[in-house]
């Protein structure tokens, strides 16, 4: 009798379990038949093509210019401008805590990071509106400061946690016995760093930065208050840009429901979802090839 | 002729002393192995003969370890000229995850700016006198980590001879390695200490009766015995020697 409840329990618990499981699976196809639902019929009046490359975004003249070139450049240019400041300093974080900073400095720099993980992206926003934006205009000579450089600054600062940290782990979990091998050959700390230690991580390494690349990309809250929000393609980093994710925050609140400015919002959250998947894949298949 | 001449050579992990009053000469061009039970302090003092004890956090050492007229337990000694004089190969094989040929050349890589034709035909000596050449030198490109256990252990001694040193220190280098390995491992050993010093830590005390020429018995970091490999086995002075070769304990 006791033998046969235990069973029921058993099978109850592990349906509950797989119905969790389950359940998250569920809700990202429920939300990406959804999107693709809605966002799909903005083609009827527009070509995926003249959508992916139109070069004019005006959704509200009469009729719509449905063009998302510009937005796609603008999150681009501002990924771009981040990844290239943080990757070398994060990358560099990442070493020097994994192998050159005493314990207690590991510690400090360690919480330090998680810390800067836990600003919320719209407070970085608004220091960056009241210190980084004005420094950049003085410092340029421009006409404003709300530029795609400002937001690369601050979304760097945004992918640098994960950078780092991914990178350390990456770099600790390197076995202690290819250093020592390289130590024992004579080759100084930092050849043993670079020559041996950084090729072991490389796939974490990689993986680090894609996924520091892909929380930018997604990012809304910064960009949209310090990039200056301006759909035309940009021909330099100085210049004011608008994202595929502040457009989207932006104007979802003013759209009239159902119009093909409505459906355009949803196919920019198609082509947003499409890019995110592909670098956290690419990001997944290198952090498996480590193992 | 002595290459490395240890004087009350002592060394302590924080608290623990590791390491006792050793007083040893290990003489050139021979093979000479330090055998004791686990936790004996053999590895311990190998490994203070190219100074690896240093990576571990407090780690203190006295007394002196002359090698060409030079105690290297200076402050001002150069680390990267006593390993390059002094290399070590490891218990577990550990070559770097890069290819065949780039393990061979790594010294040389990080030491001088040799060309690619010097750089080729010292990974083919290399390589050649751990005997791996003819099985290798068409994959010379293919990862290290796609060898056999044997050829890895190979492999990390031709990169070590390929930095030219004087002395090997070996750490327990078959103990991963099957019969069969172990044995040709020896066999080139006997090879390489006509131009090398070696000096080997085993578990196995056949095979250090096999293939030294001197022997010392470690226990609780204390080197017990020290002598000719012959005498040892035959005739070992102290009590705890005999006792440990006769397999009373260990």
């Amino acid at each position: 009798m006791q033998l046969n409840m235990r069973k029921v329990k058993e099978f109850i618990v592990e349906k509950l379990i797989l119905i969790c499981g389950l359940a998250s699976i569920f809700f990202v196809i429920l939300i990406f038949i959804f999107l693709a639902k809605e966002g799909i019929s903005v083609f009827k009046s527009v070509s995926p093509f003249k959508f992916l490359f139109g070069k004019s975004w005006y959704p509200i003249s009469e009729p719509p210019q449905l063009g998302i070139l510009p937005l796609i450049l603008g999150s681009l240019l501002v990924t771009l401008g981040a990844a290239i400041i943080s990757v070398p300093i994060g990358i560099a974080c990442a070493v020097y805590i994994a192998e050159v900073a005493p314990q207690k400095v590991k510690e400090i720099l360690k919480s330090g990071i998680e810390l800067l993980a836990a600003i919320p992206s719209v407070v970085l926003g608004f220091i960056g509106m009241v210190t980084l934006v004005p420094w950049v205009k003085s410092v340029f000579h421009l006409p404003t400061g709300l530029t795609a450089l400002s937001g690369s600054i601050m979304l760097a600062f945004m992918a640098m946690p994960t950078i780092v940290s991914i990178a350390e782990d990456a770099l600790y979990s390197v076995p202690k016995n290819y250093k020592e091998g390289a130590l024992a050959l004579g080759a100084t700390h930092w050849q043993t760093i670079y020559r041996v230690l950084l090729p072991a991580a490389s796939s974490g390494i990689v993986a680090a930065v894609m996924l520091g690349i892909g929380r930018v990309i997604g990012e809304t809250m910064a960009v949209m208050m310090i990039t200056g929000n301006s759909a035309v393609i940009p021909n330099t980093i100085l210049q004011p840009v608008r994202t595929l994710t502040a457009t989207i925050a932006a104007e979802m609140g003013e759209v009239v429901v159902g119009s093909e400015h409505y459906f355009a919002l949803f196919a920019i959250g198609i082509v947003l979802f499409v890019i995110s998947f592909a670098i956290n894949v690419t990001a997944d298949l290198f952090l498996h090839k480590r193992k | 002729m002595y290459k490395i001449i240890t004087k009350n050579l002592n060394l302590w992990y924080g608290d623990f002393q590791a390491v006792k009053n050793v007083n040893a000469s290990f003489s050139e061009n021979k093979i000479t192995a330090i055998i004791g039970p686990s936790g004996c302090g053999k590895s311990t003092l190998l490994r203070i003969f190219n100074r690896m004890n240093d990576l571990i956090e407090g780690v203190r050492t006295s007394g002196e370890i002359i090698v060409d007229q030079e105690n290297i337990l200076d402050k001002g000694i150069d680390l990267v000229d006593l390993r390059k004089k002094i290399g070590m190969v490891f218990q577990r094989p550990n070559p770097f995850p890069l290819s065949i040929y780039e393990n061979v050349v790594f010294g040389q890589r990080v030491h001088n700016s040799l060309r690619k034709p010097e750089l080729d035909s010292l990974a083919e000596n290399s390589l050649r006198s751990v005997l791996l050449w003819d099985e290798l030198k068409d994959k010379l490109h293919k990862s290290a980590l796609s060898l056999s256990l044997e050829q890895k252990q190979r492999l990390c001694i031709a990169r070590l001879v390929a930095v030219k040193p004087e002395v090997l220190l070996m750490d327990e280098p078959c103990s991963t390695l099957d019969p069969q390995a172990t044995q040709r491992i020896e066999e080139l050993m006997r090879e390489l200490k006509n131009n090398y010093t070696i000096i080997i830590v085993t578990h196995s005390m056949q095979q250090a009766a096999r293939i030294s020429d001197d022997t010392g018995f470690m226990l609780l970091g204390e080197l017990i015995e020290f002598g000719k490999t012959d005498n040892i086995f035959t005739n070992p002075l102290d009590k705890r020697t005999e006792d440990y070769i006769t397999g009373r304990y260990g």
